[in-house]
């Protein structure tokens, strides 16, 4: 048989999956190894066990100077960041790429602005936003916004353009109005891709808020890696990363699960990632 | 004849970056007609059927129903079934065939809720029946057969009781038997609500035993240094009945054996 039509049994798609994790993990643990056998002191490459000691430090133990529970505290910030700026990027994206997808006449008067704004390096504004809006919340939620709703809004407004012509003739030979149109036909089209739009959206995201609260921040899961930068303290940065990851994962298929059940109709042909 | 027809083509010309496609297509169709339309691929037959909807406008020249003008936009009083992409597949059978009255009844929503969507249910109960889909009522268009699909689509367009239904090559992705299902639901359904039909079809069989007017689209004039320099046009326009077999074989040798045709 070809090889392009051999499929791995279950146990093995399950094993194979493993594989890269198992293969990481041993690679670290040998090369930790073999650093602290040389010198016990080592921070480069902490053994698991000293991460996990700080990290049950930062999880379970209220910190000196303020008493917070600091993993927990800069998880809560950092949430609360990332969702308010996607929010509002979900809203803004849907109402202008709607707009743009059904209205040829909001089509020409936001495709060409947004086109140029979405080429803008979203890091640059930064400044801007801290300038204009001080170093507070609203700056790094901002810079989330300006980072993540240009390309959500094209993703929005091709995702209504590729809507076939055919279903929106049908809709007005079954008297629809234009209104009637955009929420019966456009609206239910367009959703799930905004579920999609957000899952892609959730890297830059991610991106733009670690960035933020690296430059100005008191708290966060960006501002905490960057602090402890100075002293090398891998022990410290490498769960948070791993943490982050792991955050970012489960947001990510928290999407597909909720796309899945609002949307099965669209879940019923092909194969979905 | 002293009837007004139903609908009337005058001196119409469709030109796209002003390469012609169709010209001078002159036609009267009185109402309960069913006109089967067919031609080589690209002799502009679905353009005209877009025309008809609306769906484009001719560069030149007139269509009228009833006397006047068509509307620049596709209207109720004309339904449409495409060949793909005819029913709306985030909705399921019934949702399909409710909407035109939630379109209808709620035009702030387009949405009934409560009783009123019951209600609305329950009247397409003897629809669904007819179209054999009641055991699939809630399924979702991909759950579908094709054939089940199509009915359903037929079905849908029906629901405003448009004066004319036009499709464009409904059955050209379906199996032959289901074909033969489709031919008599269809013609039941035009004999009850005593429609004016036009449908594309390639096939030739079909367009003989569903029409009761037979109109072939095919050009007239040809340059062979320049194949897109004329429009096509009616070339034939056959009143069809039951013993029109030479006209059938006249009308296939027309379309299959002309030696340039492409």
């Amino acid at each position: 048989m070809k090889l392009i039509n051999r499929k791995p049994s279950r146990r093995l798609t399950i094993f194979l999956g493993l594989l890269p994790f198992a293969a990481l993990l041993a690679t670290y643990l040998i090369a930790s190894d073999m650093r602290l056998a040389v010198n016990p002191s080592d921070k480069l490459l902490p053994s698991f066990q000293t991460m996990a000691d700080t990290m049950s430090r930062m999880a379970f133990e209220p910190d000196k100077r303020n008493g917070d529970y600091l993993l927990w505290t800069d998880t809560a910030a950092s949430l609360y960041r990332l969702f308010a700026g996607l929010a509002i990027s979900a809203v803004l994206a849907l109402v202008i790429g709607l707009a743009m997808g059904v209205l040829p006449v909001a089509r020409a008067f936001f495709a060409q602005f947004t086109a140029a704004f979405s080429l803008i390096p979203p890091i640059t504004v930064l400044p801007i936003l801290f300038i204009t809006l001080g170093l507070g919340e609203a700056a790094k939620i901002g810079l989330i916004i300006v980072g993540t709703t240009p390309a959500m809004i094209r993703t929005l407004a091709q995702s209504a353009l590729d809507i076939p012509r055919e279903l929106v003739i049908k809709a007005e030979t079954l008297g629809a109005s234009s209104w009637q149109i955009t929420t019966r036909l456009y609206l239910p089209h367009i959703l799930p891709n905004l579920v999609v739009a957000l899952r892609l959206g959730l890297v830059p995201a991610w991106i733009f808020l670690i960035s933020a609260e690296a430059i100005a921040s008191t708290e966060g899961l960006g501002y905490r890696i960057f602090l402890v930068r100075r002293y090398m303290a891998m022990d410290l940065i490498l769960p948070y990363v791993a943490w982050i990851t792991l955050l970012a994962f489960v947001l990510d298929r928290l999407l597909l699960i909720l796309s899945k059940r609002a949307f099965s109709w669209n879940h019923l042909e092909g194969d979905s990632l | 004849m002293s009837r007004q027809p139903k609908l009337s083509v005058h001196d119409l010309f469709k030109e796209y970056d002003g390469a012609p496609v169709l010209e001078r297509v002159n036609i009267d169709v009185t109402e309960g007609a069913f006109c089967t339309i067919v031609g080589a691929s690209g002799c502009g037959k679905s353009t005209f059927l877009r025309m008809l909807l609306s769906q484009e406008q001719p560069s030149r020249g007139e269509i009228l129903l009833d006397g006047a003008p068509l509307p620049e936009e596709p209207t109720p009083d004309r339904g449409i079934v495409f060949q793909r992409y005819s029913v709306f597949p985030h909705l399921t059978v019934w949702q399909n065939l409710i909407l035109a009255k939630e379109f209808e009844q709620a035009p702030l929503t387009g949405r009934l809720f409560g009783s009123a969507r019951k209600k609305a249910r329950d009247e397409i109960g003897d629809l669904l029946e007819r179209i054999g889909l009641t055991p699939a009522t809630d399924r979702y268009p991909a759950q579908l057969s094709g054939g089940m699909q199509q009915r359903l689509a037929i079905a849908q367009a029906l629901v405003k009781r448009p004066k004319i239904l036009l499709l464009d090559e409904p059955f050209g992705a379906l199996d032959p038997g289901i074909r033969l299902d489709m031919h008599e639901l269809l013609l039941g359904l035009w004999r009850e609500l005593s429609m004016t039909i036009f449908m594309v079809t390639h096939d030739i069989n079909e367009a003989f035993k569903l029409g009761t007017r037979l109109l072939v689209f095919d050009k007239v004039r040809h340059d062979p240094q320049a194949p897109e320099a004329y429009g096509a046009t009616i070339t034939y326009d056959l009143p069809v009945d039951k013993t029109a077999r030479q006209k059938k074989e006249l009308a296939e040798t027309l379309l299959h054996d002309r030696p340039d045709s492409a």
